[in-house]
């Protein structure tokens, strides 16, 4: 059976934000602190008196977390919805599971939705393990009689047998995620929404998870919406997929195709120029402005070559002017399918101070380039005097040419895997 | 649950058609919120469930003390003071608790409002029932002090369930009313704990509402908790206390109004808690 399950049209929804303003550099006087006072509560006053949100902060931003959203999913589909940070997916996610309503736009939903936006939702330390498994399947909308056919099963998943009585505040975080996700995993809506709620917990477990949503959706035809960062899993879980940017659908379709569209759009935003991003966090003590490549020399290149040196540049513009001060670079590499290769930090090399001027550059020189050849998106964070001063999502990329890595003249080429280790090998008799 | 196949249409400022089914549907979860708040409210506590008993018991001490020994009030007919205090003490300790624990009950658990729906007026209800508890066992200091008195109840004993619902359903309405605005405007969070103890001194806690002037009586019992107290003094001290009708009828009037109050400001905003809380 093929029928539509979820029907979306011309969804929105708005959130009303409030900022504070930019008080710069200069102090504030009494009579500014005042009157500002003054201003805020005659505001929220007024707005009381209207039966309106009160809204912290001097100035009032809508923002609309979804404008216009419209696509439609059928029976027994899995559908990996992906985007960036502040794409919309937590609040479409919320708005299916009824947690809030939209502000314009109607959705269509038949059948029983369940919806697991965060692991242990409604766990009470103080109650013993077994308690808050009938707690928990309670909040999730399974019924006493449910849980309780599914007890030994659930337990068994956990792996808690032997700490059933005992209150969950004593657990480890491990076992209190595996016991969380045991209860959620057996639910049995028609409808499972899931927030990414797998990135906690170990691999193994982690794998067991995808295994048992898995069976859900291909042997009991239930749809499911999932929600993650981790393109594997998403890849490995999911029939087809919806992108969402700026509370948009940017792509609706076969999960390859909604994987490959994401992976470009990421590739596009680190394309513009890093000066003129928006969507960066931090205190803006210092900026960076530019991320450039060098060979060994420090002549310009722009591509990394696999098993030669590159030195990172990571060029910025400062309020210091030269002082020698505690400093945080790090940036990490990705690889295609967005998986988390390794982290490069100066903190880590024990590097922790280090000089500061109006403008410079921050070099982290990589001796050996070990990645086959593909392109690899860095997010890059820069924090000065224990403050995040910039800190910038998929901020550049690495692109990386096959190489000489092993110095034997051949290439070493991308079939096998995203990493290059060096080795050393022998025979010898036994 | 029921696993027919049912459809859902979610729109901006759409009333739920099936909301009291929905209610009716969760009814297990209700359970389980209350049975959890009970089995959490003693937990590593060294006396436990006593501090349910220990906590009227003593208020009645000092109030006996200070009431009739001290300030010379009368007491109803020829009950002992003591009691009389008690069978104000018992509804409006309950509701004190009900009323402040409700109007906190949204904001305690927001992290179940922000991640998974249920229809929320479970949440202020099922805090209810915790005290609701409370006020169950603390009988069991009622009973003995009557043994201790040798004072035997009348027919009247059996109207107390009447008020004990009363007593319930008159925490409920601002209970919801302000749970819901707490939401929103986290003065009220400020504001309970003070009107409470105001109201502890308003209300014939204390003394008896006979002690006030005649004139003034109508007035007086325009605080709903009036009407239940006396109707608890009625039940438990038999023919020493008389009913004021009046009183009774706006209590009921009051609860009725606060009730619809309570359930529409309530209805009106649920669907919002979650952005706001």
């Amino acid at each position: 059976m093929s029928d539509t399950v979820i029907s979306v049209e011309g969804l929105a929804k708005r959130y009303l934000v409030g900022h504070q303003a930019a008080r710069g550099e200069h102090y504030e006087t009494l009579r500014e602190a005042v009157t500002r006072g003054v201003r805020r509560f005659g505001r929220t006053a007024l707005d009381m008196a209207r039966g309106r949100q009160i809204i912290q902060g001097d100035t009032v931003e809508e923002f609309w977390a979804l404008k216009d959203l419209s696509f439609e999913i059928k029976r027994g589909e899995v559908v990996g919805v992906i985007g960036r940070n502040g794409a919309g997916k937590s609040t479409l996610l919320k708005i299916l599971s009824r947690i809030t309503e939209p502000t314009r736009g109607k959705v269509s939903i038949r059948g029983r939705v369940a919806s697991l936006l965060e692991v242990g939702t409604g766990f009470h330390p103080e109650l013993t393990g077994r308690e808050n498994i009938y707690l928990n399947g309670a909040i999730l909308g399974m019924t006493r009689r449910e849980i309780k056919a599914k007890f030994d099963e659930i337990v068994d998943f956990a792996e808690v047998e032997k700490f059933l009585d005992t209150p969950v505040k004593r657990y480890s975080s491990g076992m209190y995620v595996r016991l969380a996700f045991a209860v959620a995993a057996h639910l049995e809506p028609e409808i499972l929404v899931v927030d990414e709620v797998l990135s906690v917990g170990d691999a193994e477990f982690q794998r067991k998870c995808l295994g048992k949503m898995k069976d859900v959706s291909a042997g009991q035809g239930r749809t499911v919406l999932f929600v993650s960062h981790n393109m594997p899993s998403v890849q490995q879980l999911c029939t087809s997929g919806l992108m969402l940017s700026h509370g948009t659908a940017l792509y609706r379709g076969p999960i390859d195709g909604t994987i490959a569209q994401y992976m470009s759009s990421l590739d596009q935003t680190s394309r513009q120029e890093l000066r003129s991003r928006k969507d960066r966090e931090g205190d803006g003590r210092l900026r960076v402005v530019d991320v450039s490549f060098h060979d060994e020399k420090g002549n310009h290149v722009e591509t990394a070559i696999c098993g030669q040196p590159l030195r990172v540049r990571i060029h910025y513009e400062s309020q210091y002017d030269g002082q020698e001060v505690p400093v945080d670079v790090a940036f990490n590499l990705r690889s295609n399918n967005g998986i988390l290769l390794t982290c490069f930090a100066n903190m880590q090399t024990g590097a922790e101070r280090l000089a500061v001027h109006r403008r410079g550059y921050f070099e982290c020189l990589w001796p050996k380039v070990n990645l086959r050849s593909g392109s690899y998106m860095s997010t890059l964070f820069v924090g000065v005097e224990e403050q995040t001063a910039d800190w910038i999502q998929n901020a550049f990329q690495i692109p990386v040419e096959d190489g000489n890595f092993f110095g034997t003249g051949r290439l070493v080429t991308r079939d096998h895997g995203d990493l290059v280790m060096d080795q050393v090998w022998t025979g010898a008799p036994a | 649950m029921t696993i027919e196949s049912h459809e859902i249409v979610l729109e901006a400022g759409r009333a739920e058609r099936n909301y009291w089914r929905d209610l009716w549907r969760y009814r297990e979860l209700f359970q389980v919120l209350a049975g959890r708040d009970v089995a959490v409210r003693y937990k590593q506590t060294v006396i436990g469930i006593v501090w349910a008993v220990m906590r009227p018991f003593l208020t009645m001490l000092i109030f006996t003390i200070i009431f009739s020994r001290i300030a010379k009030l009368p007491s109803e007919g020829e009950a002992p003071y003591a009691l009389m205090v008690l069978a104000g003490l018992l509804p409006w300790t309950f509701f004190s608790t009900a009323l402040g624990d409700a109007s906190l009950s949204l904001v305690t658990n927001s992290n179940l409002i922000s991640k998974v729906y249920f229809p929320r007026l479970i949440i202020p209800t099922a805090t209810i029932v915790v005290s609701f508890v409370d006020l169950l066992i603390s009988f069991v200091i009622l009973v003995a002090m009557m043994v201790w008195y040798r004072f035997a109840p009348t027919v009247n004993i059996l109207a107390l369930p009447f008020f004990v619902v009363l007593a319930f359903l008159t925490s409920l309405g601002p209970g919801l009313w302000i749970t819901a605005l707490n939401v929103k405007y986290r003065d009220f969070r400020y504001i309970i704990p003070f009107m409470l103890q105001f109201g502890l001194y308003v209300s014939p806690v204390g003394f008896s509402s006979t002690a006030v002037p005649e004139q003034w009586r109508l007035l007086y019992s325009l605080n709903p908790m009036v009407g239940v107290i006396d109707g608890f003094r009625w039940c438990i001290l038999g023919g020493n206390s008389h009913i004021y009708w009046p009183s009774l009828a706006s209590t009921v009037v009051i609860t009725v109004f606060f009730l619809w109050l309570g359930i529409r400001q309530f209805r009106k905003m649920e669907k919002t808690f979650a952005d706001l809380i």
